[in-house]
């Protein structure tokens, strides 16, 4: 509100009512390309062949990579110190796509179970998703685009375990990019759905 | 296609009077002019007799305006072989030999302070005649707009078709200040001057939408943090949020009665198009569909909706009738074609068409389906037609920012309406003035 300069708030009033009968209305309308079972996870943790790149973190590593079991063994770790860790899948905010699709990678459904289980295990948490696509073609499509993305990340989370109210989609479709630039290197980082954590 | 490159040179000093007014303002740049325009030339109105020197160069606004018609060429006002302000004072020998075939001459005059009277003439140089001559009143804040109203009558004489030179344009403006991102939805005369705040905001906004009556803006603003849809009305900036539903809110596009916007809403799943009853505030459902469904746009008849979808696997533009109904699949040359805009005769549509990771503005001829690329950038985007349909608008991102064209709908003529600050996009040509 406080960066609009000419907000009629008598309106909203109005809006409100509508927004609560769309609330109401299901949401479930299940999407084909939903997460594909993934066959791949075994072999990944095998060959320590996750982002966190070598040298000095083997030992780390092995403790993080069960991000989600973790939880219970260290004891008493709260969900704030759980998303202050700099390291692991939960650091892990942005995932990204490719050109003109929603569809996750398994890596990426991976790095998402974690998420949604910290989600579901932590009520006092809730995140946002917000979806972007990169510049190419059309505003409009972009951001129907980023939505669908947002969409993708937030069935595997709410397939977790995550609540509904702990889940919130917003695409900004191609408005705020990530990185300046015209080519794939820029691309690629800006076609990605951000998980914004908040904790009450 | 003998294509002329012709850089900014010539309207650059035709414009320096004007851009010094309207600093802020966007200036004007050809960059394919086209051969066989027909030789123009605008004599500077005479305004000697003024008590105050004049705001605006009207001479300058209608060369500018008719140059970027294409069809017309202004000739350069260093080049003027004489300076008649009456028809009576032409020497029609000495336009004949700088290869002209009209002229321009005007005068204003003072009727009380503030109020002026414009008289101009548009004279055949070949057949030695006057083709019309007008007097319009005028206050100083209308003058630009008198200015364009004389470019209308010019180009209407000369070519049989109605000008759009007097419209305004909406678009969306994003500059960095203090180091934040500002956005800004302004509306400016069809040049690009003359450009005013509709809303500012430090969260996007986006797809602005004219009403059929010109008096009101439908846009997406983020400024909850979520897009949403607004309507505003642009004398009173009074302004009512249409649809803020969980999930998408976007793409507002009005009926030709003004009754219904079209909208993209993904409450129910997927982005689908839905039909708003403005009065009534009744939601119909349009596609229900898992693939996107977006950037809807009305038939001339108010009968069907044309829009995206990627139900094929890419973008590509589909028609549905608004009764409902099975979508007709209208692309299908390239791998991506989205974000229509249709001629006012409805024949033609131009849309955002990619082919090989290049994104250009195209033609659709949907009686025969022929495609025709009417632009050479690696990224444009937003096409809309002018009121008259033989122009379209769009934004091209070049370096860093975007910019506003102009191509006449042969492809063969193009301007750039440029601008020092800021990343200019979504351009949407308003309708003609009501009278």
């Amino acid at each position: 509100m406080k960066s609009i300069r000419q907000i009629k708030p008598w309106l909203l009033a109005g809006c409100l009512a509508l927004f609560v009968s769309a609330c109401a209305t299901t949401q479930d309308e299940v999407i084909e390309d939903g997460p594909p079972t993934d066959d791949q996870t075994q072999l990944d943790g095998a060959v320590t062949q996750d982002d966190g790149s070598g040298a000095d973190a083997s030992g780390i590593d092995g403790g993080d990579d069960g991000g989600a079991t973790a939880i219970a063994d260290d004891g008493p770790m709260t969900a704030m110190e759980m998303l202050e860790k700099t390291e692991g899948a939960l650091a892990n905010r942005s995932i990204y796509f490719e050109f003109d699709s929603a569809k996750l990678t398994s890596e990426s459904i991976e790095i998402l179970e974690i998420h949604g289980n910290f989600i579901a295990g932590n009520g006092e948490v809730a995140v946002r998703l917000e979806g972007h696509a990169d510049e190419r073609g059309s505003r409009e499509y972009n951001i129907a685009l980023g939505d669908r993305r947002a969409q993708s990340v937030r069935r595997v989370l709410l397939f977790q375990g995550a609540s509904t109210d702990q889940v919130e989609t917003v695409s900004y479709g191609e408005e705020q990019p990530a990185v300046m630039g015209h080519n794939e290197q820029a691309w690629s980082k800006n076609r990605r759905v951000e998980l914004i954590y908040t904790v009450n | 296609m003998q294509i002329i490159k012709q850089v900014s040179y010539l309207l650059a000093v035709m414009l320096l009077g004007v851009m010094q007014i309207a600093s802020a303002a966007l200036t004007i740049e050809i960059t394919q002019g086209v051969d066989g325009a027909l030789p123009i030339a605008v004599v500077p109105f005479d305004t000697a007799k003024l008590s105050s020197k004049l705001p605006v160069d009207l001479a300058a606004i209608v060369a500018s305006d008719l140059n970027r018609s294409g069809v017309l060429k202004s000739m350069e006002r260093a080049q003027l072989p004489a300076s008649p302000h009456y028809s009576n004072q032409v020497q029609y020998q000495r336009w004949r030999g700088a290869g002209q075939d009209y002229l321009v001459v005007g005068r204003v005059l003072e009727k009380s302070p503030g109020i002026y009277n414009i008289e101009f003439q548009l004279l055949d140089v070949l057949k030695q005649k006057q083709l019309l001559g007008r007097s319009m009143q005028a206050k100083k804040r209308n003058l630009r707009s008198r200015a364009h109203q004389i470019s209308d009558f010019i180009y209407q004489q000369i070519t049989g078709t109605r000008g759009a030179f007097n419209t305004r344009i909406a678009f969306v403006r994003a500059q960095n200040e203090n180091a934040a991102r500002k956005y800004v939805l302004q509306v400016s005369d069809s040049d690009g001057f003359n450009a005013q705040n509709v809303l500012e905001s430090d969260e996007p906004i986006m797809s602005p939408s004219w009403s059929p009556d010109g008096k009101s803006l439908a846009y997406v603003s983020f400024e909850s943090r979520r897009p949403e849809i607004f309507i505003q009305h642009l004398a009173t900036a009074r302004r009512s949020k249409i649809a803020g539903f969980s999930g998408l809110n976007s793409a507002p596009s009005w009926s030709p009665d003004g009754k219904f916007l079209a909208l993209v809403l993904s409450k129910d799943g997927s982005p689908d198009i839905y039909t708003l009853n403005t009065a009534t505030k009744r939601l119909k459902r349009l596609t229900k569909h898992r693939s996107i469904d977006t950037e809807p746009v009305w038939t001339r008849d108010g009968r069907s909706i044309i829009f995206t979808s990627d139900r094929s696997g890419s973008p590509q533009l589909y028609q549905i009738n608004v009764a409902g109904g099975k979508p007709k699949r209208l692309t299908f040359e390239g791998r991506y074609n989205s974000a229509a805009s249709l001629s006012p005769d409805g024949k033609f549509s131009v849309m955002v068409h990619g082919e090989r990771g290049q994104y250009k503005i195209a033609q659709l001829d949907r009686e025969t389906g022929n495609l025709t690329v009417l632009t050479d950038g690696r990224l444009d985007e937003s096409p809309s037609f002018s009121p008259n349909g033989k122009m379209v608008l769009y934004a091209s991102t070049r370096g860093n920012n975007g910019f506003l064209f102009a191509v006449s709908i042969d492809g063969r003529a193009k301007h750039k309406l440029s601008d020092q600050a800021g990343d200019i996009r979504e351009p949407v040509w308003g309708p003609f003035e009501s009278k």
